[in-house]
C-alpha cells in the first residue's frame, strides 16, 4: 500500500492560517491502513489545530469527513454538496487525494496533510517498510523476490557495492543492505550462479523517467 | 494567580486508579477537588483524541492512571496509554504549550493514599504552570 | 591479456609486465588550477597514472574530466574516475568521448558513494546505471564502437578500463565473484580498496588466482598510508566496507607520540614489499590522501622509482 507520514502540525497550520473555517477529510484507503489519514487521525489533527488556534486566540472551525477513497471519483463526487462552504480543505490522503479532489473542484482551495512516501507493507506494528519502486518492469523474480531497485540505496543491479558491511547498508546503520540478503539466499539455495551474469542496463522508461504514466484496460473503459 | 483553581480531567481505570480512588474516599483522605474524574475500563482504551479533547475544550491538566507496570488486566493497556501520553506531550510541545499538563501515572487499587498524593501533585504542577493558554473562558 | 586495447602508459607498463604504480589525485574545491597542478606535480614521474576522483565521498571538486585534461596537460597520465551518482547514460557517453578527447586513455567506473555521506545530502541521485554496467559501456563504445543504443561511434574512445574492488565488503565470499563479473563486463584493471589487513588479502587473492582472474586482468593493490591513530580508527570504526585490523592500530599506537605517520608509512612499504611478491598482483595503487607530497618519499622507500619507460 501507500505508505506516508502526517506533516508537521506547523506546516499544517502554516497552511490554513488564512482560514476559517476549514473541512479536513480522510480516506479509508491505504493512509488508514498506515495509520496516517483515517478516521482517528482526522479527529486528532482536527483537535491538535483547533487547540493551536485556540491559543492563537483565532479559533477555528473544522467540519471532520472521511471519504472511501480519495483516489476514486464516485467517492470525491460525495463532498460535492458539501466542499465550498469551507474557507478550505485538508485532505489527509495521499497525493492522489487533494489533487483528485482539485480537479473535480476547481474553485476550492486544497491543502495535503500527508507527505507520501513510498510503497510497502507493515514489517511490525507501527513500522512500514519500503518494498516497491513502482519502476513499471518488475524484476524480483530474478532476485528471489528481494527487489534492488526499491531497496538498494543505489538501486543496484549488479550488488553488493564496495559499502556493504555486516549485512548493512554504508549509507545507515538503520539499512539493511538487500543485495547482502539477496547474495546469502542464492548461496543457501546453491544457485549463485544466477548471479554471475552482469544484468543489463535496466530501461526506466516505464518508470517515472518516462514521463507522467497511465494504464488504460480496455475490457473496462466504457 | 492566587485564585486560579485548575480544572484536571483524570482518566482512570477503574481495576486500579478509580478503586484507588474510592478507598482514599473510605479513608477519608482529602484530595484536591480539581481532579474530575473519567472511569475507563483500562487505560488501554483511552486515546490519544480523548486526551487531545480534554485540552482543546480547556482542562488545564490531563493525567492517565492505569495499573501498575507487568499488572494490566489486559495486559498492554497501560502501556499502550504511556505511548498515547507521550504522543500528546509531543503535540502539545510542537504548539508551545508545555507538555507537563499531560502525564501517565501507575498505581494499584490498594494504593488509596497515593491516589490523593497524585491528584495533589498534579493539582501543584498546574497550579504553577498556571491557566492553560487553550482556555478561552472561566469554565 | 596481451592487445594493447588503448596505448595508454598504465597499459604499456603493465602489458609489459612492470610492476606498476599509480598514485591518487582529488581536484579542488574550487577553480584552484594552481592547487591542481602543484598536486599533480608532487606525483609526476613517480606513478604510472594517477587516478583524478569524480566528487569523491560525494563532495563536490572540479570535474574530473576537467581536472583529468589538466593532468594530461602536465605531463602526468590520468586515470579518469566516474561514479554513477551523478549522471545518467547520456552523460557518461558524452563525459567518456569527451575526457577520451582531451587526451585521458585510462577510466575507472565506480558506483560512487551515496550522498548521504557528502556535502549535499539533499541532492537527487542517479544511479540510472551501475558500475558493471558502465564497464560494460565503456567496453562496447572502445569495442564495439557504438553507444548504449547500438548507433555508431564517430572514431569509439580508447580506453583502459578499471574497476575498483573492494575484498574487505560483505558478503565476503562473493566478492572474488563479482570481481569475475567486473572482468566479465569489460575490465581490464582494478584497484583494490586499501588493503589493511592482509590476511583477509592474501586469502583474497588466492580465490582470485585459483579462478584464473589475474590471467585476464591487473590487480592493482590499494596502499593508503596511515598518517595518525585518529584516521586510523575512524576508517575502522566509521568507514563502511573498511577494514583496519586492531593489530595495526596498536602498532601506530606502540611507537609513541609523533611518529605514528613515520610507523604508517613503514607499514605502508612493508605492504607494497609483499605485493611485490604476491601472486597476481600486477601493481600498487597509493592513495596518499592529501599527502601527495610524501609518494616521492614512499615511492623512493618501497624501490619503486624510477619508473618504467615504456
Amino acid at each position: 500500500m501507500i505508505i506516508g507520514d502526517r506533516k508537521s502540525l506547523a506546516e499544517i497550520l502554516d497552511m490554513i492560517k488564512d482560514c476559517r473555517n476549514i473541512l479536513i477529510t480522510g480516506c479509508k484507503g491505504c493512509v488508514t491502513v498506515c495509520n496516517v489519514g483515517g478516521l482517528k487521525e482526522v479527529q486528532v489533527l482536527a483537535s491538535s489545530l483547533k487547540i493551536a488556534r485556540k491559543k492563537e486566540g483565532r479559533p477555528i472551525t473544522i467540519e471532520e469527513n472521511l471519504l472511501e477513497r480519495q483516489c476514486d471519483p464516485e467517492y470525491i463526487a460525495e463532498v460535492s454538496d458539501i466542499i465550498h462552504n469551507y474557507d478550505a480543505v485538508v485532505s489527509m490522503a495521499c497525493g492522489v487525494g487533494p489533487q483528485f479532489l482539485s480537479e473535480a473542484y476547481p474553485k476550492q482551495k486544497f491543502f495535503p496533510a500527508i507527505n507520501t512516501k513510498f510503497f510497502g507493507g507493515a514489517t511490525a506494528h507501527g513500522i512500514w517498510e519500503e518494498r516497491c519502486a513502482g519502476c513499471g518492469s518488475c524484476v524480483i523474480h530474478q532476485y528471489d523476490g528481494l527487489c534492488p531497485i526499491s531497496r538498494c540505496s543505489k538501486s543496484l543491479m549488479n550488488g553488493p557495492c564496495g559499502g556493504s558491511a555486516n549485512g548493512l547498508c554504508e549509507i545507515s546503520r538503520d539499512v539493511v543492505c538487500i543485495w547482502d540478503m539477496i547474495v546469502k539466499k542464492k548461496m543457501e539455495q546453491g544457485r549463485l550462479d544466477d548471479l554471475l551474469a552482469v544484468a543489463p542496463a535496466k530501461d526506466w522508461s516505464t518508470s517515472r523517467d518516462g514521463g507522467p504514466r497511465k494504464s488504460i484496460r480496455e475490457e473496462l473503459t466504457q | 494567580m492566587d485564585t486560579f483553581e485548575p480544572q484536571i480531567v483524570a482518566f482512570c481505570c477503574k481495576y486500579c486508579a478509580y478503586a484507588a480512588a474510592d478507598l482514599a474516599g473510605s479513608m477519608r483522605l482529602a484530595y484536591p477537588p480539581n481532579v474530575k474524574i473519567v472511569q475507563l475500563p483500562c487505560t488501554g482504551r483511552v486515546d490519544i483524541f480523548h486526551l487531545l479533547t480534554a485540552i482543546e475544550d480547556g482542562a488545564d491538566g490531563v493525567y492517565v492512571a492505569g495499573c501498575l507496570e507487568g499488572e494490566c488486566h489486559f495486559m498492554k493497556g497501560n502501556f499502550r496509554a504511556r505511548k498515547k501520553v507521550e504522543y500528546v506531550k509531543k503535540t502539545l510541545a510542537e504548539l508551545g504549550i508545555e507538555p507537563e499538563r499531560v502525564e501517565m501515572y501507575n498505581l494499584s487499587s490498594a494504593m488509596g493514599p497515593r491516589f490523593a498524593e497524585i491528584a495533589q501533585e498534579m493539582t501543584d504542577r498546574i497550579k504553577e504552570l498556571g491557566p492553560s493558554p487553550v482556555r478561552t473562558e472561566t469554565v | 591479456m596481451n592487445e594493447n586495447k588503448s596505448g595508454s602508459n598504465l597499459e604499456n607498463v603493465l602489458r609489459a609486465g612492470h610492476f606498476a604504480f599509480t598514485g591518487e589525485c582529488g581536484p579542488p574545491k574550487g577553480a584552484n588550477v594552481g592547487h591542481l597542478k602543484e598536486k599533480i606535480a608532487f606525483l609526476k614521474g613517480n606513478v604510472d597514472a594517477v587516478n583524478i576522483t569524480d566528487n569523491q565521498t560525494a563532495v563536490v571538486r572540479m570535474s574530473s574530466w576537467a581536472a583529468s585534461a589538466i593532468s594530461v596537460q602536465e605531463g602526468v597520465e590520468p586515470n579518469f574516475q566516474m561514479v554513477c551518482r551523478d549522471r545518467n547514460r547520456l552523460a557518461m557517453m558524452s563525459d567518456i568521448l569527451g575526457v577520451y578527447s582531451l587526451g585521458a586513455r585510462n577510466m575507472l567506473c565506480l558506483s560512487g558513494d551515496h550522498q548521504r555521506f557528502g556535502n549535499h545530502p539533499d541532492a537527487k541521485n542517479v544511479y540510472d546505471i551501475d558500475s558493471l554496467q558502465l564497464i560494460a559501456l565503456a567496453k562496447k563504445m572502445r569495442d564495439e564502437g557504438k553507444f548504449l543504443n547500438g548507433e555508431a561511434i564517430d572514431v569509439a574512445p580508447k580506453l583502459f578500463i578499471g574497476a575498483a574492488c573492494n575484498p574487505f565488503a560483505d558478503p565476503f565470499e562473493f566478492r572474488v565473484h563479482r570481481l569475475a563479473k567486473k572482468i566479465n563486463a569489460g575490465a581490464d584493471f582494478v584497484q583494490t580498496q586499501c588493503i589493511y589487513n592482509m590476511a583477509k588479502f592474501r586469502t583474497f587473492m588466492k580465490m582470485a588466482v585459483d579462478m584464473g582472474l589475474t590471467e585476464k586482468c591487473f590487480v592493482l593493490a590499494g596502499v593508503t598510508p596511515l598518517k595518525s591513530i585518529g584516521m586510523a580508527q575512524y576508517m575502522a570504526k566509521q568507514v563502511p566496507g573498511m577494514d583496519v585490523p586492531a593489530e595495526v592500530i596498536d602498532r601506530l599506537k606502540g611507537v609513541g607520540k609523533g611518529k605514528a605517520a613515520e610507523e604508517g608509512i613503514k607499514f605502508a612499504i612493508e605492504q607494497i614489499e609483499e605485493f611485490k611478491e604476491m601472486e597476481g598482483v600486477a601493481g600498487v595503487h597509493l592513495m596518499a590522501i592529501e599527502w601527495e607530497h610524501k609518494v616521492a618519499q614512499i615511492a623512493e622507500q618501497a624501490k619503486m622509482l624510477p619508473r618504467p619507460v615504456v
